[in-house]
Protein backbone atom coordinates (compact mmCIF):
# COMPACT_ATOMS: atom_id res chain seq x y z
CA UNK A 1 0.00 0.00 0.00
CA UNK A 2 1.44 3.47 -1.05
CA UNK A 3 1.27 6.17 0.76
CA UNK A 4 -1.57 8.51 -1.28
CA UNK A 5 -0.31 11.35 -3.19
CA UNK A 6 -2.78 13.79 -2.61
CA UNK A 7 -2.09 14.57 0.97
CA UNK A 8 -5.00 17.42 1.41
CA UNK A 9 -6.82 17.30 4.40
CA UNK A 10 -9.93 15.48 4.38
CA UNK A 11 -13.09 17.85 5.31
CA UNK A 12 -15.71 15.74 4.26
CA UNK A 13 -16.17 15.05 8.49
CA UNK A 14 -16.38 18.68 8.72
CA UNK A 15 -19.68 18.86 7.55
CA UNK A 16 -20.69 16.39 9.83
CA UNK A 17 -19.14 18.28 12.81
CA UNK A 18 -20.91 21.19 11.88
CA UNK A 19 -24.48 19.03 11.28
CA UNK A 20 -23.58 17.98 15.27
CA UNK A 21 -23.51 21.46 16.72
CA UNK A 22 -26.66 22.58 14.77
CA UNK A 23 -28.48 20.00 15.96
CA UNK A 24 -27.32 19.92 19.26
CA UNK A 25 -28.30 23.48 19.21
CA UNK A 26 -31.64 22.96 17.35
CA UNK A 27 -32.47 20.85 20.21
CA UNK A 28 -31.27 22.27 23.19
CA UNK A 29 -32.89 26.21 22.24
CA UNK A 30 -36.30 24.93 21.45
CA UNK A 31 -38.32 27.91 22.80
CA UNK A 32 -40.53 26.46 24.97
CA UNK A 33 -43.73 28.47 23.84
CA UNK A 34 -44.82 30.23 27.00
CA UNK A 35 -48.46 29.93 27.00
CA UNK A 36 -51.40 30.07 29.84
CA UNK A 37 -54.19 30.82 31.16
CA UNK A 38 -54.31 34.96 30.92
CA UNK A 39 -56.39 36.72 33.30
CA UNK A 40 -57.23 40.53 33.56
CA UNK A 41 -57.00 41.77 37.51
CA UNK A 42 -59.82 43.96 38.25
CA UNK A 43 -58.51 47.82 39.46
CA UNK A 44 -57.68 48.40 42.14
CA UNK A 45 -61.08 49.78 43.85
CA UNK A 46 -61.30 53.56 45.45
CA UNK A 47 -61.80 54.84 48.65
CA UNK A 48 -65.09 55.38 48.87
CA UNK A 49 -66.17 52.67 46.65
CA UNK A 50 -70.12 51.80 47.11
CA UNK A 51 -70.50 48.18 47.62
CA UNK A 52 -72.39 46.52 44.48
CA UNK A 53 -75.57 45.04 45.29
CA UNK A 54 -76.02 41.56 43.54
CA UNK A 55 -78.72 39.35 43.98
CA UNK A 56 -77.64 35.69 45.09
CA UNK A 57 -79.28 33.81 42.55
CA UNK A 58 -76.81 35.89 40.02
CA UNK A 59 -73.83 34.43 42.36
CA UNK A 60 -72.30 30.85 41.24
CA UNK A 61 -70.21 30.54 44.50
CA UNK A 62 -66.99 28.29 44.41
CA UNK A 63 -65.05 27.81 47.65
CA UNK A 64 -62.36 25.55 48.01
CA UNK A 65 -60.74 24.47 50.77
CA UNK A 66 -56.87 23.63 52.11
CA UNK A 67 -57.58 20.07 51.34
CA UNK A 68 -58.38 20.76 48.03
CA UNK A 69 -62.02 20.00 47.86
CA UNK A 70 -64.65 21.73 46.87
CA UNK A 71 -67.82 23.40 47.48
CA UNK A 72 -70.57 24.86 45.48
CA UNK A 73 -73.62 27.66 46.01
CA UNK A 74 -72.46 26.73 49.64
CA UNK A 75 -74.56 23.25 49.88
CA UNK A 76 -72.73 20.65 47.17
CA UNK A 77 -69.88 19.02 47.52
CA UNK A 78 -68.50 18.55 43.78
CA UNK A 79 -65.73 17.03 41.90
CA UNK A 80 -63.43 19.05 39.95
CA UNK A 81 -64.56 17.97 36.96
CA UNK A 82 -68.18 18.64 37.34
CA UNK A 83 -67.45 22.64 37.45
CA UNK A 84 -67.57 23.07 33.99
CA UNK A 85 -70.79 21.56 33.45
CA UNK A 86 -71.88 23.46 36.30
CA UNK A 87 -70.95 26.53 35.26
CA UNK A 88 -72.29 26.00 31.41
CA UNK A 89 -75.65 25.56 33.30
CA UNK A 90 -75.08 28.35 35.43
CA UNK A 91 -74.40 31.15 33.07
CA UNK A 92 -76.68 29.97 30.14
CA UNK A 93 -79.57 29.55 32.23
CA UNK A 94 -81.85 32.90 30.93
CA UNK A 95 -84.13 32.63 34.05
CA UNK A 96 -84.78 36.72 33.77
CA UNK A 97 -83.81 39.69 32.07
CA UNK A 98 -80.12 40.94 30.92
CA UNK A 99 -78.50 44.72 31.94
CA UNK A 100 -80.56 47.86 31.10
CA UNK A 101 -78.86 49.48 28.29
CA UNK A 102 -78.95 53.36 27.41
CA UNK A 103 -81.98 53.41 29.62
CA UNK A 104 -84.23 50.77 27.99
CA UNK A 105 -85.45 47.92 30.20
CA UNK A 106 -82.97 44.71 29.91
CA UNK A 107 -84.32 42.06 27.69
CA UNK A 108 -84.58 38.18 28.42
CA UNK A 109 -81.54 35.96 26.79
CA UNK A 110 -83.05 34.92 23.45
CA UNK A 111 -79.72 32.96 22.64
CA UNK A 112 -79.39 31.43 25.97
CA UNK A 113 -80.30 27.22 25.80
CA UNK A 114 -80.35 27.02 29.98
CA UNK A 115 -83.43 25.66 31.47
CA UNK A 116 -84.76 28.85 32.57
CA UNK A 117 -84.34 27.74 36.25
CA UNK A 118 -86.01 31.00 38.16
CA UNK A 119 -83.72 30.25 41.00
CA UNK A 120 -80.41 30.31 38.95
CA UNK A 121 -78.87 33.21 36.98
CA UNK A 122 -81.17 35.79 34.75
CA UNK A 123 -78.64 36.17 32.07
CA UNK A 124 -75.46 35.88 31.23
CA UNK A 125 -74.32 39.33 31.41
CA UNK A 126 -75.28 38.93 34.83
CA UNK A 127 -74.18 35.83 35.72
CA UNK A 128 -70.95 36.27 38.04
CA UNK A 129 -68.28 33.51 39.13
CA UNK A 130 -66.96 33.67 42.18
CA UNK A 131 -63.89 31.79 43.25
CA UNK A 132 -62.80 31.60 46.68
CA UNK A 133 -59.64 29.60 47.78
CA UNK A 134 -57.90 29.07 51.09
CA UNK A 135 -54.74 30.41 51.35
CA UNK A 136 -53.24 26.89 51.86
CA UNK A 137 -54.85 25.58 48.30
CA UNK A 138 -52.18 24.40 46.07
CA UNK A 139 -51.78 26.62 42.77
CA UNK A 140 -52.55 23.10 40.93
CA UNK A 141 -56.37 22.82 41.76
CA UNK A 142 -56.78 26.83 41.76
CA UNK A 143 -55.63 26.55 38.10
CA UNK A 144 -57.45 23.70 37.52
CA UNK A 145 -60.50 25.27 38.49
CA UNK A 146 -59.64 28.37 36.70
CA UNK A 147 -59.14 26.26 33.71
CA UNK A 148 -62.69 24.62 34.01
CA UNK A 149 -64.43 28.35 34.68
CA UNK A 150 -62.74 29.13 30.96
CA UNK A 151 -63.83 25.65 29.73
CA UNK A 152 -67.19 26.56 30.03
CA UNK A 153 -66.94 29.98 28.84
CA UNK A 154 -65.06 29.03 25.54
CA UNK A 155 -67.74 26.26 25.29
CA UNK A 156 -70.56 28.57 25.30
CA UNK A 157 -69.04 31.03 22.72
CA UNK A 158 -68.34 27.93 20.49
CA UNK A 159 -71.85 26.76 20.40
CA UNK A 160 -72.94 30.47 19.93
CA UNK A 161 -70.56 31.12 17.33
CA UNK A 162 -71.01 27.60 15.37
CA UNK A 163 -74.99 28.77 15.47
CA UNK A 164 -74.42 32.45 14.20
CA UNK A 165 -71.67 32.18 12.21
CA UNK A 166 -71.62 27.94 11.50
CA UNK A 167 -67.35 28.30 12.74
CA UNK A 168 -66.21 27.95 16.22
CA UNK A 169 -65.05 30.79 18.20
CA UNK A 170 -61.69 29.16 18.63
CA UNK A 171 -61.24 28.93 15.07
CA UNK A 172 -62.85 32.56 14.77
CA UNK A 173 -59.74 33.87 16.89
CA UNK A 174 -57.18 31.56 15.09
CA UNK A 175 -58.55 33.22 11.72
CA UNK A 176 -58.23 36.70 13.34
CA UNK A 177 -54.48 35.86 14.46
CA UNK A 178 -53.64 34.85 10.91
CA UNK A 179 -55.89 38.01 9.44
CA UNK A 180 -56.81 40.64 11.33
CA UNK A 181 -59.99 41.85 9.66
CA UNK A 182 -62.64 44.22 11.12
CA UNK A 183 -65.36 41.80 10.67
CA UNK A 184 -63.91 39.00 12.66
CA UNK A 185 -62.82 41.58 15.14
CA UNK A 186 -67.01 42.29 15.12
CA UNK A 187 -68.17 39.02 15.55
CA UNK A 188 -65.15 37.92 18.02
CA UNK A 189 -66.75 40.89 20.36
CA UNK A 190 -70.05 40.00 19.49
CA UNK A 191 -69.24 36.84 21.21
CA UNK A 192 -67.46 38.37 24.15
CA UNK A 193 -70.50 40.56 24.88
CA UNK A 194 -72.92 37.79 24.91
CA UNK A 195 -70.88 35.57 27.43
CA UNK A 196 -68.68 38.21 29.77
CA UNK A 197 -66.78 36.50 31.66
CA UNK A 198 -67.45 38.04 34.81
CA UNK A 199 -65.12 35.88 37.84
CA UNK A 200 -65.01 37.24 41.17
CA UNK A 201 -62.22 36.54 43.91
CA UNK A 202 -62.73 37.33 47.02
CA UNK A 203 -60.31 37.83 49.87
CA UNK A 204 -59.20 33.86 50.61
CA UNK A 205 -60.02 32.12 53.59
CA UNK A 206 -57.44 32.37 56.35
CA UNK B 1 -15.12 -4.65 -14.23
CA UNK B 2 -12.65 -3.01 -15.88
CA UNK B 3 -15.00 -1.03 -17.36
CA UNK B 4 -16.42 0.31 -13.80
CA UNK B 5 -12.78 1.31 -12.23
CA UNK B 6 -11.96 3.14 -15.57
CA UNK B 7 -15.25 5.68 -15.03
CA UNK B 8 -14.76 6.11 -11.61
CA UNK B 9 -11.37 7.58 -12.06
CA UNK B 10 -12.37 9.63 -14.52
CA UNK B 11 -14.67 11.44 -12.85
CA UNK B 12 -13.43 13.88 -10.09
CA UNK B 13 -16.00 13.26 -6.39
CA UNK B 14 -18.16 16.91 -5.90
CA UNK B 15 -16.52 18.91 -3.65
CA UNK B 16 -17.62 19.10 -0.17
CA UNK B 17 -14.97 21.17 0.88
CA UNK B 18 -18.45 24.00 0.76
CA UNK B 19 -20.57 22.37 3.02
CA UNK B 20 -19.46 22.99 6.46
CA UNK B 21 -19.78 26.62 5.48
CA UNK B 22 -22.89 26.30 4.73
CA UNK B 23 -23.99 24.29 7.63
CA UNK B 24 -21.61 26.86 9.59
CA UNK B 25 -24.33 29.61 8.64
CA UNK B 26 -26.94 27.56 9.40
CA UNK B 27 -25.76 27.09 12.88
CA UNK B 28 -24.45 30.94 13.33
CA UNK B 29 -28.13 32.16 12.29
CA UNK B 30 -29.52 29.62 15.13
CA UNK B 31 -27.34 30.48 17.50
CA UNK B 32 -27.82 34.15 17.16
CA UNK B 33 -31.66 34.14 16.34
CA UNK B 34 -32.24 32.27 19.29
CA UNK B 35 -30.73 34.14 21.89
CA UNK B 36 -32.40 33.05 25.01
CA UNK B 37 -31.61 34.21 28.16
CA UNK B 38 -32.25 31.53 30.10
CA UNK B 39 -32.39 32.85 33.97
CA UNK B 40 -30.93 30.79 36.28
CA UNK B 41 -33.23 28.94 39.18
CA UNK B 42 -32.48 30.00 42.17
CA UNK B 43 -35.66 27.94 43.14
CA UNK B 44 -36.49 24.57 42.66
CA UNK B 45 -38.03 23.92 38.77
CA UNK B 46 -41.24 25.17 39.20
CA UNK B 47 -43.66 21.68 37.90
CA UNK B 48 -45.95 23.84 35.73
CA UNK B 49 -49.34 22.70 36.01
CA UNK B 50 -51.24 21.58 33.29
CA UNK B 51 -54.22 23.33 32.01
CA UNK B 52 -56.29 22.78 28.56
CA UNK B 53 -57.62 26.15 27.76
CA UNK B 54 -54.52 27.95 27.37
CA UNK B 55 -53.46 30.74 25.48
CA UNK B 56 -50.04 31.20 23.80
CA UNK B 57 -48.45 34.81 25.18
CA UNK B 58 -47.54 37.25 22.35
CA UNK B 59 -44.84 39.67 22.51
CA UNK B 60 -42.47 37.59 24.33
CA UNK B 61 -40.83 41.16 24.69
CA UNK B 62 -43.58 42.48 27.04
CA UNK B 63 -44.14 39.52 29.19
CA UNK B 64 -42.04 40.00 32.86
CA UNK B 65 -41.86 36.57 34.34
CA UNK B 66 -42.10 35.67 37.95
CA UNK B 67 -41.06 32.60 39.32
CA UNK B 68 -43.09 30.67 42.22
CA UNK B 69 -41.49 27.33 43.78
CA UNK B 70 -39.77 25.74 46.81
CA UNK B 71 -36.34 26.85 47.81
CA UNK B 72 -33.62 24.47 46.87
CA UNK B 73 -32.40 23.61 50.06
CA UNK B 74 -35.07 21.14 51.37
CA UNK B 75 -34.59 22.76 55.20
CA UNK B 76 -36.62 25.93 54.19
CA UNK B 77 -40.18 25.47 53.65
CA UNK B 78 -42.83 28.20 51.79
CA UNK B 79 -42.76 29.40 48.76
CA UNK B 80 -39.81 31.47 47.45
CA UNK B 81 -40.35 34.13 44.58
CA UNK B 82 -38.11 34.47 42.09
CA UNK B 83 -37.41 37.28 39.93
CA UNK B 84 -34.09 38.12 37.34
CA UNK B 85 -31.61 36.27 39.03
CA UNK B 86 -32.23 36.60 42.54
CA UNK B 87 -35.06 35.73 44.98
CA UNK B 88 -37.35 38.52 46.46
CA UNK B 89 -39.92 38.87 48.98
CA UNK B 90 -43.69 39.92 47.61
CA UNK B 91 -43.40 43.14 48.76
CA UNK B 92 -40.86 43.77 45.92
CA UNK B 93 -42.44 42.14 43.42
CA UNK B 94 -43.92 46.10 42.94
CA UNK B 95 -40.16 47.20 42.23
CA UNK B 96 -39.67 44.43 40.06
CA UNK B 97 -42.77 45.65 37.59
CA UNK B 98 -41.47 49.36 37.73
CA UNK B 99 -37.87 48.31 36.69
CA UNK B 100 -39.21 46.21 34.13
CA UNK B 101 -41.07 48.82 33.01
CA UNK B 102 -38.72 50.81 32.78
CA UNK B 103 -36.90 49.11 30.60
CA UNK B 104 -39.59 49.56 27.71
CA UNK B 105 -41.16 51.83 25.70
CA UNK B 106 -44.13 54.22 27.01
CA UNK B 107 -46.71 53.12 24.93
CA UNK B 108 -45.70 49.61 25.39
CA UNK B 109 -45.96 49.32 28.97
CA UNK B 110 -50.13 49.24 29.22
CA UNK B 111 -49.77 45.95 26.88
CA UNK B 112 -47.19 44.19 29.48
CA UNK B 113 -48.10 40.90 30.66
CA UNK B 114 -46.57 39.38 33.67
CA UNK B 115 -46.65 35.66 33.65
CA UNK B 116 -46.26 33.64 36.76
CA UNK B 117 -44.35 30.40 36.32
CA UNK B 118 -45.49 28.52 40.02
CA UNK B 119 -45.53 25.24 41.05
CA UNK B 120 -48.50 23.46 40.98
CA UNK B 121 -47.51 22.95 44.97
CA UNK B 122 -47.50 26.26 45.88
CA UNK B 123 -49.66 27.29 48.09
CA UNK B 124 -52.25 29.77 46.32
CA UNK B 125 -51.67 32.30 49.19
CA UNK B 126 -48.79 33.54 47.99
CA UNK B 127 -49.93 33.63 44.45
CA UNK B 128 -53.00 35.84 45.62
CA UNK B 129 -50.35 37.98 47.49
CA UNK B 130 -48.78 38.45 43.90
CA UNK B 131 -52.01 39.82 42.41
CA UNK B 132 -52.54 42.01 45.04
CA UNK B 133 -49.06 43.75 44.60
CA UNK B 134 -49.72 43.93 40.92
CA UNK B 135 -53.32 44.68 41.05
CA UNK B 136 -52.36 47.62 43.58
CA UNK B 137 -49.77 49.07 40.47
CA UNK B 138 -52.09 48.37 37.87
CA UNK B 139 -50.21 45.76 36.62
CA UNK B 140 -53.11 44.46 35.45
CA UNK B 141 -52.57 41.75 32.61
CA UNK B 142 -51.36 38.40 34.46
CA UNK B 143 -51.18 34.79 33.09
CA UNK B 144 -50.62 32.01 34.58
CA UNK B 145 -48.41 29.69 32.90
CA UNK B 146 -49.40 26.45 32.06
CA UNK B 147 -48.30 23.48 30.14
CA UNK B 148 -50.80 22.52 27.83
CA UNK B 149 -52.32 19.43 28.77
CA UNK B 150 -55.87 17.60 28.67
CA UNK B 151 -54.63 15.34 31.67
CA UNK B 152 -55.90 17.86 34.59
CA UNK B 153 -55.65 15.35 37.41
CA UNK B 154 -52.38 15.54 37.57
CA UNK B 155 -52.80 18.89 38.85
CA UNK B 156 -53.71 17.90 42.01
CA UNK B 157 -53.27 14.65 44.28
Amino acid sequence: MARRENSEINAGSMADIAFLLLIFFLVTTTMDVDSGISRKLPEKAPQDNQDVIVKQKNVFDIVVNRNNQILIEGTDYVKVTDIKRLAMQFIDNGGGVGNSVDGKPGEPCDYCNGAKDPASSDHPSKAIISLQSDRGTTYGMYVTIQNEIEAAYNQLRNDLSNKLYGRSYDLLQSDYNDDPTESLKAKIDNLKDKYPQIISEPEPIK
Amino acid sequence: MSKFKKKKKGLPAISTASLPDIVFMLLFFFMVSTTMRETDLLIKKPFLPTASEVKKLEQKSLVSTIYVGKSKDTRISGDKIQVNDKIIDVKDVPSFIFSERALRKEEEVKFMTTSIKADKEASVGTILDIKEQLRDINALKVSFSTTKGSDLKSNYK
